[in-house]
């Protein structure tokens, strides 16, 4: 965190993403709605709410993945290739008899045909040093812990080389030291110029580590710096605003 | 051992003939069946197996035991049930599997019915077990023709399908390659399984291509040895079972399934990844 804030923002200028009016749902219930805002290119963006605050729905749009039923999303100077998303607990089959190197490799943006060359070894070699699994490369995923699951979805990540990195709780199931380690690698994918924009339920590693916070309760509760945002009152009025799917609502006026 | 091994096959020419077609077969079949069990669709081979008859059958009222006729027709009937099923898992709340089991009774049955309408018991045994040692020029020339499509096929597809096998939400965010590589690979799928309904039959043709794949998956950890080993398992089963069958006079395609259920069984005991024996008599663990 050496870095003022707007290095990296200028270095990407034009990679940001904002959203306009977003409404997302599914079955034309809305889990977010009415959402407007931006995540700045080189910005580091927290989202966090209750459970059923549509954080993740939020996520999977934001990857492109889920289209608004209302308002749009826009991503200047983004093509598809250029955003990464790591889903809340990847639907990865461990079972299947594949080692880490290959799996990491695979998020090289090389095409599905493309020789994988020396070059991109190389690249997965120093991702696989860099989320500390040296020495993994042959072992089979099935024999990973949760732990170092994650540490190889980061460095298939880091492979991915993505301008704008979606992540969905990605530190749900792994120690303090794997948090800390992985959240180092995002400060230093942040560093790089790259927009993140990670689901958090940890408010501590989120006040310690990220800038900017949306607090997200199906609207926006707050979003802007993160010590204006996670604030008592915020946090309680986001507690009181989450509630269930009414299956009767009304059509909403406001879509008019 | 000559007399045994070899003589069978250099004294007659449809035995030659069937070794060859097998061998086609197990080449491009079972490294399919590897994929099968990967994708958790081990019976869905059985079932779309079952799914090509009504079209063979329909081939055959036509114009009788044809080859070209009865190709055709179970192409078209096993794309149909293969799509069809699909169709069916995405716009009802029946699960792919349910529908899958579905039409592939409602498709036997039709079948059965189809082939009895005009043929004779020998016809309907012919269609639901094959005979590998009647294998004409034209056969062999379509069975290795699909051998060598298949290998190509995986060859290209490789990559895809074995990400659209471990992490399909991954490469559905990366690129739209997903949907057009389950089609391939079901095309595939189907074209495999006409070449194996003309040497084995509707109901063994899939042994040839689980089996072996199943006892593969007991040995190797790898997924490029899991494929070798698999093709190299049905080919030794197509040779026993063949020699077996000249031997001991049984009919030719239940003796190749049955040596390919043999390998089967010694591997679910002794194999070296997830055998019984393993599971039983754990080696001593390592130091890290």
């Amino acid at each position: 965190m050496s870095q003022s804030p707007d290095s990296g923002a200028a270095r990407a200028k034009g990679c940001g993403v904002a959203l306009q009016n977003v409404t997302l749902g599914y079955d034309g219930h809305p889990a977010v709605h009415h959402l407007s805002g931006d995540f700045p290119a080189g910005s580091m963006t927290a989202i966090c709410g209750p459970n059923g605050a549509g954080k993740s729905t939020l996520a999977r749009a934001l990857a492109g993945a889920l289209k608004p039923i209302g308002g749009a999303i826009l991503r200047e100077g983004l093509p598809a290739r250029a955003i990464a998303y790591l889903p809340q607990a990847a639907e990865i089959d461990r079972t299947f008899p594949m080692d880490v190197f290959d799996m990491v490799v695979s998020g090289a943006r090389v095409g599905l045909f493309g020789a994988l060359g020396a070059r991109v070894r190389e690249s997965a070699e120093r991702a696989l040093a860099a989320v500390g699994l040296q020495g993994f490369e042959r072992r089979p995923i099935g024999a990973l812990s949760g732990g170092q699951t994650q540490r190889m979805l980061f460095a298939r990540l880091m492979m991915q080389d993505a301008r704008f990195l979606v992540l969905d709780e990605p530190f749900a199931a792994v120690d303090e030291r794997t948090t800390a380690d992985l959240t180092a690698l995002l400060e230093r994918w942040r560093g790089e110029g790259r927009t993140i924009v990670a689901v958090l339920h940890d408010l501590a590693e989120v006040r310690a580590h990220f800038r900017r916070t949306l607090l997200l309760a199906r609207e926006c509760v707050a979003w802007g710096p993160t010590s204006d945002v996670l604030t008592a009152d915020n946090l309680a009025r986001a507690r009181r605003m989450s509630e269930a799917f009414d299956e009767s609502a009304a059509a909403c006026e406001r879509a008019a | 051992m000559h007399d045994l091994f070899i003589a069978p096959f250099a004294d007659f020419a449809f035995m030659r003939r069937a070794l060859v077609g097998a061998v086609a077969l197990s080449l491009s079949g079972a490294p399919l069946g590897v994929f099968l069990i990967l994708r958790r669709m081990s019976l869905s081979g059985d079932a779309m197996a079952h799914a090509i008859l009504p079209g063979a059958a329909i081939g055959y009222l036509v114009a009788g035991l044809s080859l070209p006729a009865m190709t055709i027709g179970g192409l078209a009937a096993g794309l149909v049930v293969a799509f069809g099923a699909g169709l069916a898992a995405r716009a009802t709340s029946l699960r792919e599997d349910a529908s899958l089991a579905a039409f592939y009774l409602v498709s036997l049955a039709l079948g059965v019915t189809l082939v009895s309408l005009r043929g004779s018991n020998i016809d309907l045994l012919h269609v639901l077990f094959g005979n590998v040692l009647a294998l004409d020029d034209s056969a062999l020339m379509l069975l290795s023709a699909i051998a060598s499509l298949t290998l190509l096929a995986l060859a290209l597809l490789y990559r895809p399908l074995v990400l659209d096998t471990v992490d399909p939400a991954f490469l559905a965010t990366t690129t739209r390659a997903g949907s057009a590589t389950q089609i391939a690979f079901l095309g595939v799928l189907v074209l495999n399984l006409v070449a194996g309904f003309h040497a084995l039959g509707t109901l063994m043709s899939v042994g040839l291509m689980m089996l072996p794949a199943a006892s593969a998956r007991l040995w190797a950890r790898r997924l490029e040895t899991t494929l070798a080993l698999a093709a190299l398992f049905a080919v030794l089963a197509a040779y026993i079972g063949l020699v077996a069958s000249y031997r001991l006079a049984t009919p030719s395609g239940p003796s190749i399934v049955l040596a390919a259920g043999a390998i089967y069984f010694l591997s679910l005991i002794f194999g070296a990844s997830g055998g019984a024996l393993r599971h039983f008599a754990p080696r001593r663990h390592l130091e890290a």
